[in-house]
């Protein structure tokens, strides 16, 4: 399987704070990765990073082997990359259809992304919401029409921030399984702190602690992993070394 | 020696006239993130207040140094009142009704003081250097604006009312969590903001004449000097009007004064363009 | 088209409601412009008709761009400066009509330019346009020499160009065109501006401005460069305004009051008055609101500054959303009551 999307040595700096620290990771066509890590482990801003929001401080990004760091959002979303941002990120003002369509008007014309649009809206479930301004859902219908909005121009790879954030259990187990069927078209990239959806989701995870990577590995061994658990505890992995099994 | 002694006067006078007009506006953007387009009209209330009191015989410096402030500042926490306190957080439309606000007082002037313009002439006479003579009253404020820019300093560092103002200032969401009584400090910052303006527009009317419209001559300078300066209110606005400042005069001596200004707002643009925080969101950021 | 849903049923009905309004405002002004015109003249119908175009400019790209213009007089002063150095220069003023708006649109371009791709907030954007359009009136109003001319155009200062020539029929430049013919001019200008608004917000182009206005972080993560669009609306709008000051040229003659302030803040309170978000409503906010300050203006004890500046303070505080929603919402609350 060829490399979609890599880091190369990624980092990000804040004045003296080292919110990335020297990241690589490659993420396969179709595959489906999970970023874990405590709050504060720098997911969110490696996140912030490959969607453009952020210029990294050194390191590259590639996109099927073409450099993208440093590119504009657009210019990254353009390249056929799909984003869901932690607080959903909507139109408010206009209807859920509204919003999907011109998701979809790049590619295609007006008919036919209203064609488009809609089916999207049907494969989730949230036909009935075509027509209801976005600003007055409620939080998980927002999330739902996120994802439509994100899923809907077939992107390559879609990154998800967060996207049980606010959810109950019950939900949770929805949106993970929609994530795997999702997965049968798109490589998808979870960054996630909760542990159940990481359970639900069963794939290979990347665990992030103090912006580096601190375990890559399949869910049931990182789960399994002493330093995964020592670091949502709060111990300090060197820490460990000095404490007698 | 004299020519470059007369022109750094000229320069030095530029960049504390420019301060002295901005600082008020500074201290209630500092302060409240307001921005408050009624500002020059603030200004032209303490010259207003200043002409009053003289033509009422009161003593000239009593009238500039102490009625135009206290006059100006009264104006501030009826303004604060009625109109900046139900717009808090909602920059925009604070900026739209202080607009309002601005025309309604150069409506009201011109209605009672007509649109004439009245003033003052210099105290303090001239002052010779070698071959060349600069204003005494110039000189005087330079060092009023530096005494005024120390003062609000002192007040902000050492009293315990500016470390509640520099606590509100850095995070008004935790400073109310610890007891600050927020919309009071607002009503006071706002209050100090307008009595500074009184007080430089009593100061600067001496240099301006006054008339109802003379605060929109300041509004765009003094505006693009607070914001150029960035979130440091005392830093930012001293070092954009020394940079600012240092420009128009310089612009002004080798061209015209309307090229000046032109040249000065071109930087301003340009700086901003290259710094988009301000000059205190790259340098001094740990300045007040 | 069937099977559109309720929602197109409502924004097909919407649209109609708002056509209906617009029908309404063309009666009345059909009904009362003759009474009007004798009290005032053609002329300062003509100049109403210019400052609808010019809130028309503001409400699309403050209202439907969310770009906070605080600047809009600039373009509007420097179409009418334009027009009036290219009609004095050239034999055929029809000519000066394209560099009229073409001038003001550069200057909106490069001003959004370094705006837009400065990513700068929008209360910054404010005090920029701000202070250029203040920089423009300083700089006009020192023109007074005899060395500030262009070719056969003198600058004149703060007296402006009172020689200011009218528009001639096209291609025939003994015949200027009369005041009722300039007239008729402004109101199909108005007219085609407005429907101009409508096709572009009806556009891709103008859905994704839109857009940006309800989240530009979102429209950015779907592919759509931002600053293009921003752009884009901001050199309409200041071509538009342009236009406006063509009109106004045309009836008045061309001074450097255009670039003043007072005119940026009363586009401001048209466009707010008359509803943020809507086109009707700037149309009419302006037309009331000139005839207000017509009104007090001769009133020789009331300053119209003072009744402008506390409309707009009273809107901002009472009636945030403007007149056109506040009132449509009210009527729809009555409405559905009445014919149930």
């Amino acid at each position: 399987m060829s490399v979609l999307l890599a880091t190369e040595h990624l980092t990000m700096r804040f004045g003296g704070v080292v919110a990335v620290d020297d990241v690589s990771l490659s993420i396969e066509e179709r595959e489906l990765r999970c970023l874990i890590g405590p709050n504060g482990a720098g997911k969110s801003t490696f996140f912030r990073c490959l969607t453009g929001q952020y210029r990294p401080s050194a390191g590259r990004i590639l996109w099927r082997g073409e450099d993208i760091t440093g590119l504009e959002p657009h210019q990254i979303a353009r390249r056929g990359i799909g984003i869901k941002t932690q607080v959903p990120s909507l139109f408010d003002g206009l209807t859920a259809l509204e919003g999907v369509v011109l998701a979809l008007r790049r590619q295609h014309r007006e008919r036919e992304a209203r064609r488009r649009a809609l089916a999207v809206l049907e494969r989730l479930g949230i036909a009935e919401l075509a027509h209801r301004p976005v600003g007055l859902l409620a939080h998980g219908q927002r999330q739902l029409v996120e994802l439509a909005t994100v899923v809907a121009p077939a992107p390559d790879l879609i990154i998800l921030d967060e996207p049980t954030a606010g959810m109950s259990a019950e939900e949770t187990a929805g949106t993970a399984a929609l994530i795997r069927d999702m997965n049968r078209d798109h490589a998808i990239v979870v960054v996630e702190h909760d542990m159940q959806f990481i359970r639900a989701i069963a794939r290979k995870v990347t665990v992030f602690h103090q912006g580096r990577v601190l375990v890559e590995d399949s869910a049931e061994a990182v789960l399994a992993d002493p330093r995964v658990h020592d670091v949502y505890l709060g111990r300090p992995p060197e820490a460990r070394q000095a404490v007698p099994a | 020696m004299d020519l470059a002694i007369a022109t750094g006067i000229q320069a030095l006078t530029g960049i504390a006239t420019l301060l002295l007009i901005s600082l008020g506006l500074a201290i209630v953007f500092g302060m409240m993130r307001v921005i408050n387009l009624a500002h020059g009209e603030f200004l032209m209330l303490g010259a207003y207040s200043a002409i009053l009191a003289v033509q009422a015989g009161v003593n000239l410096w009593i009238a500039m140094l102490v009625v135009a402030p206290l006059c100006v500042g009264l104006l501030g926490v009826v303004v604060e009142r009625l109109v900046i306190r139900r717009l808090y957080g909602r920059m925009v439309d604070t900026m739209l009704a202080t607009w309002g606000l601005s025309l309604a007082l150069i409506g009201a002037v011109t209605m009672i003081f007509g649109n004439t313009v009245s003033g003052f002439s210099a105290p303090l006479g001239s002052v010779r250097i070698g071959a060349y003579s600069t204003s005494g009253y110039g000189l005087f404020l330079i060092g009023a604006t530096v005494l005024l820019l120390l003062a609000v300093w002192a007040v902000l560092r050492f009293t315990p009312a500016g470390l509640i103002a520099r606590g509100t200032m850095q995070n008004a969401g935790m400073a109310a969590a610890l007891g600050v009584p927020t919309e009071r400090v607002y009503a006071l910052s706002f209050a100090a903001g307008a009595a500074v303006s009184g007080l430089a527009g009593a100061l600067m009317a001496p240099f301006s004449g006054v008339l109802p419209t003379m605060g929109t001559a300041y509004i765009a300078k003094s505006f693009i000097t607070v914001i150029t300066g960035g979130a440091a209110m005392l830093a930012g606005t001293a070092s954009a009007s020394v940079l600012l400042g240092g420009v128009n005069t310089l612009g002004t001596f080798a061209t015209t004064p309307v090229l000046g200004e032109v040249l000065m707002l071109a930087v301003a643009i340009l700086l901003l363009r290259l710094l988009p925080q301000g000059i205190t969101g790259r340098f001094f950021r740990r300045a007040l | 088209m069937p099977g559109e849903g309720p929602g197109r049923a409502s924004a097909n009905g919407r649209a109609a409601f708002e056509a209906a309004l617009g029908l309404l405002a063309a009666g009345i002004a059909a009904w009362w412009l003759p009474q009007m015109l004798e009290l005032f003249s053609i002329i300062n119908a003509t100049v109403y008709t210019a400052m609808a175009v010019l809130a028309l400019s503001l409400a699309l790209v403050w209202g439907f761009g969310g770009i906070l213009c605080f600047g809009q007089a600039a373009f509007f002063g420097l179409g009418g400066y334009a027009y009036a150095v290219a009609a004095l220069n050239l034999p055929d003023t029809t000519y000066a009509v394209p560099i009229a708006i073409l001038v003001p649109s550069l200057a909106a371009a490069a001003l959004g330019y370094v705006m837009f791709f400065g990513r700068i907030s929008d209360v910054y954007m404010g005090v920029i346009t701000l202070t250029v359009t203040l920089i423009l009136f300083n700089f006009v109003n020192s023109t007074a020499g005899e060395e500030w001319r262009i070719g056969a155009a003198p600058l004149g200062g703060f007296n402006g160009i009172p020689t200011t020539p009218p528009l001639n029929l096209p291609g025939d430049p003994g015949t200027p065109l009369a005041p009722e013919q300039i007239f008729v001019l402004a109101v199909l200008c108005l007219g085609l501006c407005y429907a101009l608004c409508k096709l572009v917000l009806r556009s891709r182009f103008g859905r994704v401005v839109v857009a940006i206005r309800e989240n530009e972080l979102r429209a950015a993560l779907l592919g759509y460069d931002v600053r293009l669009y921003k752009l884009g609306i901001f050199t309409i709008g200041g071509a538009m305004a342009g236009l406006a000051g063509l009109l106004f040229a045309n009836c008045v003659f061309v001074s450097p009051t255009m670039f003043s302030l007072a005119y940026s803040g009363q586009i401001i309170i048209w466009v707010m008055v008359g509803g943020i978000g809507t086109l009707l409503g700037p149309v009419i906010g302006a037309m009331l609101l000139q005839a207000l300050t017509a009104w007090v203006g001769t009133l020789p004890e009331i300053n119209p500054n003072l009744i402008l500046g506390l409309v707009l303070l009273v809107a901002v505080l009472a009636i945030p959303r403007g007149l056109q929603p506040t009132v449509a919402g009210w009527l729809r609350r009555r409405l559905p009551e009445d014919a149930a």
